[in-house]
């Protein structure tokens, strides 16, 4: 491989995907303009014309996209087929180092870490977006950010991640462990594995251009007609989160293909992995909603470029139908936020409890249960709106009736603890403060749930207390969980374990101080999104800013970890640092690139701990070479 | 006597600190919850805030005690690892779980289905099913509710006055102890009437008339905010309500009346909502 550098360069890459992603982005930004002037003759001054052109922005958006994925080489395997070269189901696996991260890689645990570098990216920017917030927060009156600046800055820290983090945890972790844990050597549709990673790339990259085109006032939400009024960086927020519920959806469709196809010989449903449990019980969801979404968002798209009326009251169109398919999408997706961290939390509790599962089929229907009951509640975030007063008693029954397959995990958690040899290892820390968060996000949402109540906490700090104890102390906390106990795996170097401990415990405390405060300001009447609030609420937000920069810093203490143990240090894992009968610890780390030399044959549950000679595989007795088969 | 199991123990735990924790709460918590009792609305949902913080402690506890004695009794005492036994579940505590947390749910529910009759203070569409507050002693009966109009645009409120003659104003000035009808709509985008203190909160929407109910019963100054990002100046879209005496009420419809009155007869025709030509529109 004595190639010169500019030979090398040439390619299909991350390299050519952004330079004919901007090329692309141009190239419809012209013809946008080109159109809407009247087909005049195309002018150079287009580029400097930042005004009011949504036409010429979504041609750019859609043309750059496209031009991102063709430099990236998605376009050849499609047409090689039409020109009669025979199937592949693999693209560059075989590379190695750090360059095979910048391609389309059909590895499934390249593209895991793919994800984890790519939504750890962005959620570092979300983040700081938060941390700015807060700074603005510190006085009653604005001090930093004129109001429009403010409302750019919580509606990119609320998309970014609301959108990114949905695939927080199925994007790294279920991508690298679902075929681990099954048995199988790949996902079931390889290209649109990699594909969904570079479709959230692209979006988190059209989402910050939102910055440059005036900002986005709607906060995550977009609601109509404020979406229609509202100037071009509008667009990158309808774009940005089409392009998630793509993504999102043929994620879901390849985890439920994959975990229904490929399991290994005598992988019964009821041996399977919790956390594939809360996988599938998340993809059905996240293959199911996102259509919703991309439907209201094009819609929306439709009212603010070709002029049509479906959320403009004055032509006969309702605000409330957004509102409707907004959240018949938003509510399950805040249960693909929340259930992946149910499925870890069970996980990883019989590791460290050096016991089996409590409850296994108990737990299985608790994670169905809310899946499926999530289908049903979203009108209780329009409980004020005016909308059906007659359903709100249905609505407040079912939204209730989701804290009972709740409740199943925590007995199956409670269960498993009882009796146990528990080691505190910072993985089990970090499960048992997503057992102390999510115990007061699920309490407080009753409190949302109860119409009487809700009319009271509705759209002020109570709520947004509320989704951040259930998602960054549910979700993010289990991520972490996760990051400590599978990235030894992935890399074959452990984490620090002292400094691992630094930070769940400044996290923890950081995160209690900074949330549980919100919900004495939403109860003492501060409402969400307001650049201004009463002068006598100061002393409280200013406690809660000073925690959230202490949140923000142990996030840099995770990363210094990171840095350290991972290139520094370099302490091995070997293959199973954590004395788990889990299949995938079974394998080497890092995981060759064909996962398993034979195909395992299952025999048992990965939970047989204390029992006398359990065994969750044996190696088949028929040879299966390295690298081939399927 | 036999010394208790862990499971005793724990129980035993949990009914002592739930009974501290309840009574503690009982006497310094609910007090100060919101929304305060400056109306029969704001009564009842600080009635429903009281209740789910009683039984959300009662859940607390139980869980805070489960696990505090589980990570401290059960925890590995060894540096090398050992397995605990392989009990893989208990059918009759599950079920017990199962009856039980059921049976708190449907409680909720029921609960708050049952103080939502009252009214509760929200915003209820065009069409509103549950008004009855007339058993309440609070309200004269024989008087009709008293109809508000609240405009919103971006960004302030404007009221009008419907059963006083129609006339407009930027003040909002509320009567006690009568059944106030508000009608909220929007100009443009969709805003949130919400008055922290008196537990109301009615979506304003453009093209839209949500009716919410509200019976002021103390004399005060309150703050009016806006519930629903509405775009640039959300954060500034504030105001002071006053509740006053029927009295300093008829005295306030009088000079207001009289102030608007030479623009009242260019308003438009009252209605549930004022649309613009849509030739017009926003975006």
């Amino acid at each position: 491989m004595n190639r010169p550098l500019w030979r090398r360069l040439l390619g299909f890459h991350l390299g050519t995907g952004i330079v004919l992603g901007i090329g692309g982005f141009y190239l419809g930004w012209f013809g946008g303009h080109w159109i809407v002037n009247g087909l005049s003759p195309a002018s150079l001054g287009y580029f400097g014309d930042t005004g009011q052109n949504d036409i010429s922005l979504f041609l750019g958006y859609l043309l750059g996209v496209v031009g991102f994925l063709v430099g990236l080489g998605f376009a050849n395997y499609p047409l090689a087929r039409l020109r009669g070269y025979p199937p592949t189901l693999r693209e560059k696996e075989e590379h190695q180092g750090i360059g095979r991260f910048f391609v389309l890689n059909t590895d499934h645990k390249v593209v895991g870490l793919q994800y984890f570098g790519g939504i750890g990216l962005f959620f570092f920017i979300a983040g700081l977006n938060a941390m700015l917030i807060r700074f603005e927060l510190l006085r009653p009156q604005p001090n930093v950010w004129p109001a429009g600046n403010y409302l750019t800055l919580v509606t990119e820290h609320g998309t970014m991640m609301m959108g990114m983090m949905t695939s927080g945890i199925l994007g790294p972790f279920a991508n690298y462990l679902v075929p681990l844990m099954i048995g199988a050597r790949r996902m079931a549709f390889p290209r649109i594995e990699a594909l969904t990673f570079w479709l959230l790339m692209a979006a988190g990259v059209i989402l910050l251009s939102g910055y440059f085109y005036g900002g986005i006032p709607t906060g995550w939400t977009g609601y109509q007609p404020l979406n229609d009024q509202a100037n071009m960086g509008m667009d990158a927020y309808i774009m940005f989160f089409a392009l998630v519920g793509l993504s999102m959806c043929l994620l879901g469709l390849n985890m439920l293909a994959t975990v229904i196809t490929m399991r290994a010989p005598g992988m019964t449903w009821t041996r399977l992995p919790m956390f594939v449990w809360g996988v599938i019980s998340t993809a059905v969801l996240m293959l199911l909603a996102p259509p919703v979404l991309i439907s209201v968002l094009t819609m929306s798209a439709f009212d603010r470029t070709i002029q049509t009326g479906f959320f403009v009251a004055a032509q006969g169109g309702t605000s409330y139908l957004f509102e409707n398919l907004f959240w018949f999408f938003g509510h399950p997706e805040v249960y693909i936020l929340a259930l992946p961290g149910f499925g870890i939390v069970l996980e990883l509790l019989p590791v460290f409890a050096r016991k089996p599962l409590w409850g296994y089929r108990l737990a299985i229907a608790g994670f169905l249960g809310v899946s499926l009951l999530s289908w049903m509640v979203w009108q209780h975030h329009i409980f004020v709106s005016g909308i059906n007063s007659d359903l709100r008693p249905f609505y407040m029954l079912s939204t209730e009736l989701i804290s009972i397959p709740t409740g199943f995990t925590f007995l199956c958690a409670m269960g498993t603890l009882w009796r146990g040899q528990i080691r505190y290892r910072v993985p089990m820390l970090f499960c048992l403060g997503w057992v102390f968060n999510f115990l007061f996000g699920g309490l407080s949402g009753i409190f949302l749930s109860d119409v009487p109540s809700d009319v009271d906490s509705h759209g002020s700090f109570f709520s947004m207390a509320h989704f951040h104890y259930t998602i960054m102390g549910g979700l993010i906390f289990a991520f972490f969980a996760g990051v400590y106990y599978w990235l030894p795996k992935m890399t074959g170097f452990m984490l620090n374990e002292r400094l691992g401990k630094i930070h769940f415990w400044m996290m923890f405390v950081a995160f209690n101080s900074t949330f549980g405060p919100l919900f004495a300001l939403g109860f003492m009447g501060m409402a969400r999104r307001d650049v201004t609030y009463p002068s006598n609420l100061q002393g409280l937000n200013d406690w809660v800013s000073a925690s959230a920069f202490v949140l923000g810093i142990s996030m840099l203490v995770f990363l210094f970890n990171l840095v350290y143990s991972q290139l520094f240090a370099k302490e091995p894992a070997g293959a199973n640092p954590w004395d788990s009968k889990s299949l995938e610890f079974q394998l080497p780390s890092p995981v060759p690139v064909h996962d398993f030399d034979r195909i395992p044959v299952i025999v048992g549950d990965p939970y047989g701990y204390g029992e006398e000679g359990s065994a969750v595989a044996r190696p088949s007795p028929v040879p299966v070479p390295a690298g081939g088969g399927a | 006597m036999r010394r208790l199991g862990h499971f005793e123990r724990v129980m035993v735990i949990w009914l002592a600190v739930s009974a501290i924790s309840m009574t503690l709460a009982a006497v310094f918590l609910t007090p100060i919850l919101p929304p305060g009792n400056g109306g029969a609305e704001a009564s009842g949902q600080r009635f429903d805030n009281e209740v789910l913080t009683l039984v959300s402690i009662l859940v607390c506890a139980l869980i805070f005690v489960y696990f505090g004695y589980v990570l401290i009794v059960f925890r590995a005492r060894r540096a090398e690892t050992m397995d605990g036994p392989p009990i893989r579940g208990h059918a009759r505590v599950q079920l017990l779980w199962i009856v039980t947390t059921t049976a708190t749910v449907l409680f909720l529910a029921a609960f708050g289905t049952y103080e939502l009759l009252g009214g509760a203070g929200g915003g209820q569409g065009s069409k509103p099913v549950f008004k009855s507050f007339s058993s309440d002693q609070l309200v004269s009966s024989k008087d009709p509710p008293l109809q508000v109009q609240v405009i919103a645009q971006q960004w302030q409120f404007t009221y009008r006055y419907v059963s006083d003659g129609g006339f407009e104003s930027a003040q909002l000035v509320l009567p006690i102890h009568r059944q106030i009808e508000l009608h909220v709509t929007s100009l443009d985008v969709i805003h949130s009437f919400w008055i922290p203190a008196l537990g109301i909160k009615a979506d304003a929407n453009p093209g839209f008339d949500n009716i919410a109910y509200l019976t002021p019963t103390k004399v005060a100054n309150v703050r009016i905010q806006c519930a629903e990002l509405c775009g640039l100046f959300h954060g500034y879209m504030f105001d002071t309500a006053r509740i006053v005496t029927p009295s300093a009420y008829a005295a306030f419809v009088k000079s207001q009346s009289q102030f608007v009155s030479p623009v009242t007869k260019y308003l438009p025709k009252y209605s549930g909502n004022y649309l613009p030509d849509p030739a017009f529109r926003a975006g």
